[in-house]
């Protein structure tokens, strides 16, 4: 990567993590509701991905664990707090929620919440683009625990079968919650179980975003030119519990001192500062800049922005009316 | 207009619709090579080739969400489910998916996709696959239902629910594929919503819909013929949404209601249609309305006890007799 990119992209590994922990602050002050998974430790994965992708460009989807991603894409993080805070102006409209942030100008496709659900849809979308004949690719970050869901299985198959442009990004934390994954999955290394279907797969650290760009350089390459699906297994950590309410009992403190030792944004700063791109100063300097930025803009916007109006409830359910009625009342021109 | 069977029908819909969109596609299991289990999809394959004519390996939540996920992005896809039974695989990605997408992205997002399942109970295929299941579909908010009663409502409703831009499940019957019937020779529509008066009447209302409204019919010329009473049949091809202001006209108008329904009667059709005409029209009743209903059992296979669990048009007039005190 070059030095200018892997300032801007330190630069946004800090956005998403103070972002974050902000969502935890506001958590605990009660101005988020349901579940909030967040996602320190992590920003290496997505960050890494999707500087070899084309973000707005080619379309992303995942599961409840979505804030960075929906940003990475190219969502504004005032939307994305305005969701959280379940605004009319979130980007969502209030209606989704953490579980369910969407941008679809942005080809950021949606968060969902059923474990292994955007598996199948990811495919879909690569059928699409398949079927239209454009250059996209479809980018699926899930869990390691996702890979426990039938449709899985069923989804590598029919990727694999039909040669579909998609990307799937294994976000491997080593938990599904409280459960280790020696404890429900018979293998560690996720990308072992493609083997089987044919589809091209490989590791990579998923701390350090210089390794994780080049392995997913390798990977979107190989899905862009038509060479039918990848599988990109990510080793990472997430700091906190799974969701708010995880007190993190099924694991040591020695295991989550050890990860932080290979934090993601401290391995990046460090090389920075040892190609002299960079100074610790500057890089405190730079927290202190966006923790403003996310304070003066992005939880101001969100606290200032209305609530939905209970009027507009079952806005949404369905198609507007008015653009249906040829097929509604068989009229049609 | 052509005398055709319901198989044919849905297979012209699919035709002219395929023809007309490159990216009106359809997938499912044997519906290609194999030209699909009731024919639904004759000739497509030899017609669009193996890209929009897809036999999907039997990984029912799988090929529904990839249906689902292509429509996101503007495919037109219409899914066929071997037998309604086999749905229940599928309702993960209809209903957590499909269904939900446009609610919980704030409009962003719709899946514009069809699901058509072969419903309905045939002759002796056991409790596995004879279940009718309308009553699970029609429940779920973000997802319309339909159920034609004849191949013009087989044909038009499909062509309806692929332009529609929301996800529209199409309840087909096993017994019905090679029922004939006219369909118009120029491209025709059926709304979507809405109910249709398949006979009229002054007596008594007997709502059914799709095979259930072939019973009404026989029953209302017995009772025509053989008792004077002038039954309305009002065929509920929509089942979500129901036509609240047709079960009010009709009822209104005859006073008398009895539903006929092929499933079971908890938690289906009849008791929403009677929940309706309450809220509706309470005070138009001369009488309190009936339910005539399948057994609450698995569907047996021994043939007296299959025919012993499904209703058919001669308890639909034992009802309405029992309803005027004939009985
Ligand atoms: C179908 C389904 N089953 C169970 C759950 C509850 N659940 C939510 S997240 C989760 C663990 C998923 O772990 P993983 O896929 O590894 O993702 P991570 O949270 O570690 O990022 C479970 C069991 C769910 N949301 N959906
Ligand atoms: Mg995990």
């Amino acid at each position: 990567m070059k030095i200018e990119d892997k300032k801007r992209v330190l630069r946004e590994m800090v956005l998403h993590r103070r972002f974050e922990e902000r969502c935890y602050q506001a958590y605990i002050e009660r101005k988020i509701g349901g579940f909030l998974h967040l996602y320190p430790g992590q920003e290496a994965c997505c960050n890494g991905v999707m500087e070899a992708a084309r973000p707005g460009h080619d379309y992303v989807i995942t599961g409840y664990r979505d804030h960075v991603h929906a940003i990475k894409c190219g969502a504004d993080p005032k939307e994305v707090m305005a969701e959280l805070y379940g605004k009319e102006t979130g980007c969502s409209k209030g209606r989704g929620g953490s579980m369910h942030i969407f941008d679809v100008k942005h080809r950021f496709m949606g968060g969902y919440a059923l474990v292994g659900g955007p598996f199948p849809l990811a495919a879909g979308m690569a059928k699409a683009i398949q079927l239209k004949g454009g250059d996209e690719i479809a980018i699926c970050f899930l869990g390691d625990a996702a890979n426990n869901q039938g449709v899985f299985h069923e989804t590598m198959n029919m990727a694999a079968l039909w040669k579909l442009p998609v990307l799937f990004v294994c976000e491997n934390n080593l938990y599904g919650i409280g459960t280790a994954i020696e404890r429900s999955t018979a293998i560690v290394h996720q990308h072992k179980r493609v083997c089987a279907y044919g589809i091209e797969a490989a590791e990579c650290d998923g701390q350090d975003v210089e390794k994780v760009y080049a392995a997913a350089r390798v990977a979107v390459d190989h899905v862009r030119h038509g060479k039918g699906p990848y599988f990109l297994e990510l080793m990472t950590y997430r700091y906190r519990g799974h969701s708010m309410s995880d007190s993190r009992g099924y694991r040591s403190r020695e295991e989550e001192e050890m990860w932080k030792q290979r934090d993601p944004i401290f391995i990046l700063r460090d090389r920075l500062v040892a190609e002299k791109a960079l100074t610790l100063a500057e890089f405190e300097a730079m927290e202190k800049e966006i923790d403003a930025y996310i304070e003066n803009e992005v939880i101001k916007f969100a606290e200032e922005s209305p609530e939905p109006r209970v009027e507009d409830l079952e806005k949404y359910v369905l198609a507007d009316r008015e653009t249906q009625l040829p097929w509604l009342t068989g009229k049609a021109a | 207009m052509a005398n055709i069977m319901y198989w044919e029908a849905i297979q012209r819909a699919h035709d002219e619709e395929m023809a007309r969109d490159p990216l009106v596609i359809c997938m499912g299991e044997d519906i290609g090579v194999a030209g699909g289990t009731y024919k639904a999809t004759k000739g497509l394959y030899e017609k669009y080739g193996p890209l929009r004519v897809i036999d999907t390996p039997i990984s029912e939540g799988g090929f529904t969400g990839l249906g689902i996920g292509a429509s996101f992005l503007g495919v037109r896809p219409v899914i066929e489910i071997m037998s309604v039974n086999f749905a229940w695989l599928a309702m993960d990605q209809m209903f957590n998916s499909a269904a939900k997408v446009r609610y919980m992205s704030g409009g962003q997002l719709t899946a514009p996709c069809v699901f058509r399942a072969a419903g309905g109970a045939a002759h002796q295929l056991g409790a596995q696959h004879s279940a009718r299941m309308e009553k699970v579909f029609m429940g779920i908010a973000g997802l319309r239902v339909v159920t034609p009663s004849n191949p013009k409502q087989a044909y038009g409703l499909l062509k309806s629910a692929i332009r529609c831009d929301d996800p529209v499940f199409i309840n087909e019957h096993e017994l019905m594929y090679n029922m004939k019937g006219e369909v118009p020779d120029t491209e025709y529509f059926h709304p979507l919503e809405g109910s249709e008066v398949a006979r009229a009447g002054t007596d008594i209302t007997l709502f059914g819909y799709n095979i259930s409204v072939h019973w009404c019919l026989k029953a209302a010329e017995i009772l025509d013929k053989q008792y004077g009473i002038s039954a309305e049949v009002i065929d509920l091809y929509c089942l979500s949404p129901l036509d609240r202001a047709g079960i009010k006209a009709s009822v209104a108008k005859t006073h008398r209601a009895v539903i006929a329904e092929e499933d079971e009667a908890p938690v289906g059709v009849g008791a929403e249609v009677m929940a309706i005409i309450n809220e509706e029209c309470f005070f138009e009743l001369d009488a309190a309305p009936v339910r005539v209903h399948s057994a609450m059992v698995p569907q047996p296979y021994n043939h007296t006890l299959e025919k012993a669990t499904i209703p058919d048009h001669e308890d639909v007039v034992k009802a309405v007799l029992k309803l005027f005190g004939k009985a």
